[in-house]
């Protein structure tokens, strides 16, 4: 077995299809689709389109007979895509789950060593990877210390290791904070440049890639391709369809309904001097003052670890301040006798303060959407009736009307977090803490969001979010608080 | 960090093969548990303690990591004590309890043994890395690859669990059902932390394969796992104790099969 770099892949789709074991409707069909070695394709098109399915079948991870079904031919460097491993190396969203082993360089080696790649080679790509990657730490620096953007650098390090025909990126900087997005974005563009390999990118922020592509193909949701070209011709024929199917394209940047009423409404919450931390007897911010009013809207802005998060859950009367204290207000408290949030019953919390947290997935707790809503107002004890309709208004209003049956992990990334904000908003809290809101949302959930939002302020209530969107700060932020 | 992650050192100890540490510990554990008199623990537990000066531990790291062991000999030995079979001269005796000479001699062998085994084998342990364990498991032992490499790549998302528990337990308080009895919320919440684990098992499983695991090729090994000289030698001193101990206990007539 020889181990020389693979040449370009082209790739070829005809016919294609696929269909997941659980599913009627088929995630793919009938793609006729061809790219040459070499070229760099932005691929898009709405949520459901069978992008990252695509991509997995094209990376020859989309598991055998018993997970699916499939149609037509597709691909990879003249072969079948099914044994295109090693031809194709793929990079995910999430940085957490694809580290794969506790040190920086085993974890690049890794896939050399499943390719049967002899041992000086592997450490001579190794290195060879890591400075492409622009990664300059000890071979033995432990994985679990890097950063999103280090550890989305890490994963396309381990796949370039295997000096892949093709490489295969799906939504890489997704779960990023600006810089980090801004260090994969340059990474990738030093990789395409010096490797020459094939290159294909789902994401749904244009503007990070735009420059870095020569082609953009978008793919019909009912199968097919919907439009394909050169990225400027095709984003202004498109544009507006991609747009609002959710593509984020900044000359068609996503409509929201503005705020129309500036509150002068009470006071619901202060601190001053206020230290935070996570664990007992760790401060990891101090000297904070804050004060949230009704229908304000605060943001916490920051670098990655400067503690924003725990301020907010501080504040949200989840965590114990680590010293000073956060009070509440007769307007929030009511007819509780403490001030301080974090000395309430959980279910005091419910009409006063409802948080949404940065992961759903943490926050779920029924097997239906319609019970997941009526979990807090049930809590509440209120009649069914009042469940009733309060759990039918959050369904249409957020859109999740169609799924009430469906269990809330199977949903997609915006439908969760549409169902996160809905479940908080059904027990009516006069102060809401949001985290990440935004987080990897397409553009029309977002503008949904920020729309609803606005709505909120409107009806006076308080809003505290923690963010690293710009957009969303210029959107709905009446105060900024900035922690470093 | 916490009492479970390996330290690290420049002392020989932390090169030594873990797979010569695995069977080093094997072997003094298995000629102690073959009879249970105080001799042979003793013995054992003499020989042993010279060596800790060598275990690549400071006094400190020793003791914090061998809690457990501390805590347990004397409570085996106590509940031997009071509960063990009872012979010989009779001592005191309340409900069950009945201290005897039988049962003060069982006592004592109970409680060195815990140590005679239990010390070595965390000090073997605590230096083990887990990534040169799975190293030495699949290429010293061949081992099969899939199955090793799979549970190394896991055993790193018990730190994500950690993170995930504490958030599931504010988001249950942020719900309101945080005032619920804490039996029930703990059981409700670690089954949807083995909803969450699954779903990054899986993940992580499409970043191996991803990265050609599973397929076809024979694997090569970045890192050579070796054993040599070193690694016989550490062996060789866990088979000189386990011999000392039981020929301590065969000579003196301490002797005893525990099982028959």
């Amino acid at each position: 077995m020889t181990h020389d770099r693979q040449p370009p892949a082209a790739v070829s789709a005809r016919g294609w299809g696929w269909r997941h074991a659980s599913r009627k409707a088929w995630a793919v069909d009938g793609l006729d689709l061809d790219i040459e070695p070499g070229e760099r394709v932005l691929l898009l098109g709405a949520s459901g389109a069978g992008k990252s399915t695509l991509m997995h079948a094209l990376a020859g991870v989309i598991g055998g007979d018993d997970e699916g079904e499939q149609r037509g031919e597709l691909r990879v460097a003249g072969r079948d895509a099914t044994s295109a491993r090693g031809i194709a190396g793929l990079v995910l969203q999430d940085p957490d789950s694809q580290v794969i082993l506790a040190r920086v360089g085993d974890d690049v080696a890794f896939g050399c060593e499943n390719l049967g790649v002899p041992r000086d080679e592997i450490w001579r790509r190794v290195a060879e990877s890591l400075d492409a990657v622009g990664i300059d730490l000890p071979l033995d620096h432990p994985t679990s210390a890097l950063s999103g953007g280090q550890k989305q650098r890490l994963a396309l390090a381990g796949v370039l290791a295997m000096q892949p025909g093709l490489i295969l990126l799906d939504e890489p900087t997704a779960n990023l904070d600006p810089e980090g997005v801004a260090e994969v974005r340059d990474a990738v563009a030093r990789v395409a440049r010096t490797t020459g390999a094939t290159l294909i990118v789902i994401e749904h922020r244009v503007e990070v890639w735009r420059d870095i592509v020569d082609r953009v193909v978008v793919l019909a949701p009912g199968g097919g391709v919907l439009a394909d070209g050169e990225p400027d011709a095709v984003l202004r024929a498109r544009g507006a369809e991609l747009s609002a199917s959710g593509v984020w394209i900044p000359e068609f940047p996503p409509l929201v309904t503005e705020r129309r009423v500036s509150w002068a409404g009470e006071r619901l919450m202060d601190a001053t001097g206020l230290g935070i931390g996570r664990v007992r007897g760790t401060r990891i911010a101090g000297g904070i003052d804050i004060a949230l009013d009704e229908g304000k809207a605060t943001a916490i802005v920051g670098p990655n670890g400067a503690g924003k998060s725990t301020l907010a859950l501080t504040l949200a009367g989840l965590l114990r301040p680590a010293e000073g204290a956060v009070s509440a207000t007769q307007a929030l408290a009511g007819q509780l006798k403490s001030t301080s949030p974090i000395t309430w019953r959980s279910k005091d919390l419910l009409t006063r303060i409802g948080t949404v947290f940065q992961d759903p997935e943490h926050q779920f707790l029924a097997s239906t959407v319609r019970d997941e809503l009526a979990v807090g107002p049930r809590a509440l004890e209120l009649s069914d009736g009042d469940i009733d309709a309060r759990v039918d208004a959050l369904l249409e209003r957020l859109r999740l009307d169609h799924l009430s049956l469906a269990n809330p992990f199977t949903l997609s990334g915006g439908e969760k977090r549409r169902l996160s904000v809905a479940t908080v908003l059904a027990t009516r809290p006069k102060m809401l803490v949001l985290d990440e809101p935004t987080f990897g949302q397409d553009s029309r959930t977002w503008s949904e969001l920020v729309s609803l939002l606005a709505g909120l302020l409107d009806e006076g209530q308080s809003i505290l979010a923690v963010t690293h969107d710009a957009d969303f700060v210029a959107a709905l932020a009446d105060d900024e608080i900035r922690l470093s | 960090m916490s009492i479970l992650t390996p330290t690290k050192g420049a002392q020989t100890i932390y090169r030594i093969n873990p797979v010569a540490k695995l069977a080093t510990a094997f072997l003094l554990s298995l000629a102690l548990i073959l009879t249970i008199d105080w001799l042979s623990a003793a013995t054992a537990l003499v020989l042993e303690s010279v060596l800790l000066a060598w275990a690549g531990l400071s006094v400190r790291q020793f003791f914090f990591r061998t809690i457990p062991v501390w805590i347990a000999a004397p409570t085996a030995g106590l509940t031997t004590l009071l509960y063990g079979q009872a012979s010989g001269q009779s001592h005191f005796e309340f409900g069950l309890i009945h201290v005897t000479d039988g049962s003060i001699s069982l006592a004592v062998a109970t409680a060195l043994r815990v140590l005679a085994i239990g010390l070595p084998a965390i000090v073997l342990f605590v230096t083990i890395d887990p990534t040169d364990l799975a190293d030495g498991l699949a290429q010293v032992w061949h081992l099969p690859s899939r199955f090793v490499l799979g549970a190394l790549a896991g055993l790193r998302l018990v730190g994500l669990f950690l993170d995930d528990w504490r958030s599931l337990e504010l988001a249950r308080r942020a719900r309101g059902v945080g005032d619920r009895g804490r039996i029930r919320r703990i059981l409700s919440q670690a089954f949807a932390l083995l909803v969450l684990s699954i779903r990054r098992g899986s993940k992580l499983a499409t970043a191996m394969e991803a990265r050609g695991f599973g397929g076809d090729t024979e694997r090569t090994w970045a890192r050579e796992s070796l054993f040599g000289w070193r690694e016989l030698v550490l062996i060789g001193i866990g088979a000189v104790i386990a011999a000392a101990a039981i020929a301590a206990a065969v000579l003196f007539g301490t002797w005893n099969f525990i099982v028959g």
